[in-house]
């Protein structure tokens, strides 16, 4: 299982990557996994606004169905819309091909959520989980 | 791996959707040492089988297999099965994993009085599952059986890869293809021998792959389509409840009578149906199904179909409904368009 040192996460198994005001958002390589393989993914609108820690969409699978979270509030820019015609790209590249949305964030790094953790600390988590 | 009855099993090896995928266009393997195996035995065992079963299973032939029900008093199903005839005073009773003790309590009760012996052999006997088209070419190489003498729904005693087994044409994917039982402890070997003679075209399946393959055949799976509260006619098997076969059987006159109403239109109050969801929104188990706001049944399976490439369901709907039915999806409405069962049927039957 990857949990690249570089990107941050959440309880909720999604990995977020950060690059000036906008975050780029999807699911780990363990929630995937868990998963199985991801046949519909339901993407917040673009230019809508979400909210920390409220759902905004749905990954469906075959054997299950997860909402979806934003971890920050702020405004959604741009969605993955090749998950529409190939949902797989989030089993097969869940930190590349397979990213869901973007959102802007206001306040700089202090905007974001203190809850995020490092790579490390989700690591942790997941092996707590098993 | 998940737990199933007591059993850990393996939901997935790889991906599920090319598990189901390889089943469907060649061959995939199948673990399924979790049913139940329970033998009867004795000069009277078939029709002990015939008191205690809905099936006429005095009828089949040395080799036969049949698919049929365990019901109780008022006609509910204890449990689906398929029993082989093995021998002409021995017959297998194939039981779903979590019916497995319910179903061994109850042949011992039905059958102690006919004087059949029965005995639970689940622990000592493994099932290894080799389904799809190329099956027939995969097994051939390690067993000597003449498999175009064995046909659909029948089965024989033979060796595959030098362990003694039971040989049966059945299964649970719509496609061709057989199930071993044989030992316990040669349950690595069978598995291995078969996975080396199929090479790259068979691939192991999980049960993830074996519910969506079942589904797509339009079959019923216990605890879903199927249960205490289900009546045979209700789930449209009517046909494995055998009222011409001489003799008492348990359950008759509550199933005769809801023969009777299913014969004069006037019963059972819901029948199983068929949905293709028209949204990517896949239908699942428990799902209430709305016409014109009013509820009007319930989904029982629901599943993306990696064959038709949207999401299919099996549902409990009141006897006679049109729709136009809507699933609610976690609170929102998604329109769906009955359909025939199957959804999958093979081109070709062996």
């Amino acid at each position: 299982m990857s949990v690249p040192a570089e990107l941050r996460y959440t309880q909720e198994h999604e990995w977020v990557s950060i690059d000036g005001d906008v975050a780029t958002i999807g699911i780990t390589d363990y929630a995937a996994n868990a998963l199985g393989d991801v046949v519909y993914v339901s993407l917040p609108a673009a230019s809508s606004s979400v909210s920390a820690g409220e759902p905004c969409g749905e990954v469906e699978s075959t054997k299950s169905v997860s909402d979806l979270f934003s971890p920050l509030d702020g405004e959604v820019t741009e969605v993955n819309e090749e998950l529409d015609d190939d949902p797989g790209l989030v089993n097969a590249e869940p930190y590349g091909a397979g990213w869901m949305f973007r959102v802007r964030f206001s306040g700089g790094q202090a905007g974001l959520p203190a809850g995020l953790l490092t790579a490390a600390q989700y690591e942790d988590l997941t092996k707590s989980a098993e | 791996m998940t737990d199933f009855a007591g059993w850990l099993m393996p939901l997935r090896y790889g991906s599920e959707t090319t598990e189901h995928l390889a089943v469907r266009s060649s061959a995939g393997l199948f673990d399924l040492s979790h049913m139940g195996e329970i033998a009867v035995t004795g000069p009277s065992a078939a029709e002990a089988l015939d008191y205690a079963l809905t099936g006429w299973i005095s009828r089949l032939k040395v080799g036969q297999a049949r698919y049929t029900m365990i019901c109780a008093p008022d006609g509910g199903i204890i449990d689906d099965l398929v029993v082989y005839r093995q021998a002409e005073s021995r017959f297998l009773v194939i039981a779903n994993a979590s019916n497995a003790a319910v179903v061994l309590a109850e042949l011992t009760e039905r059958c102690a009085a006919q004087g059949a012996d029965v005995t639970d052999e689940t622990d000592q006997t493994a099932l290894v599952a080799i389904q799809g088209q190329n099956a027939p070419a995969i097994l051939s190489q390690v067993t000597s059986l003449p498999l175009t003498d064995i046909r659909y729904y029948s089965g024989a005693y033979g060796e595959v890869d030098g362990v003694p087994a039971w040989v049966a044409r059945t299964g649970y994917t719509g496609e061709d293809g057989f199930e071993v039982f044989c030992p316990a402890q040669a349950a690595e070997q069978v598995w291995d021998a078969l996975a080396k003679a199929g090479g790259s075209s068979v691939v192991p399946a999980g049960l993830a792959a074996r519910d969506t393959l079942r589904l797509e055949a339009g079959m019923p799976l216990y605890g879903n389509e199927l249960g205490r509260d289900v009546s045979p006619f209700e789930a449209g098997l009517g046909k494995v409840v055998r009222l011409d076969k001489p003799g008492d059987f348990v359950g008759r006159p509550a199933l005769a009578a809801a023969a009777e109403a299913a014969e004069a239109g006037t019963g059972p109050a819901r029948e199983l149906i068929g949905l293709i969801a028209r949204s990517r929104r896949i239908p699942r188990h428990g799902y209430p199904i709305l016409t014109e706001g009013v509820q009007v049944g319930t989904v029982t399976s629901g599943a993306p179909s990696p064959t038709l490439a949207v999401p299919v369901a099996m549902a409990y709907v009141e006897r006679g409904a049109r729709g136009p039915f809507f699933i609610d999806v976690r609170g929102r409405l998604e329109p769906a368009d009955r359909a025939e069962l199957p959804f999958y049927r093979r081109s070709q039957q062996a």
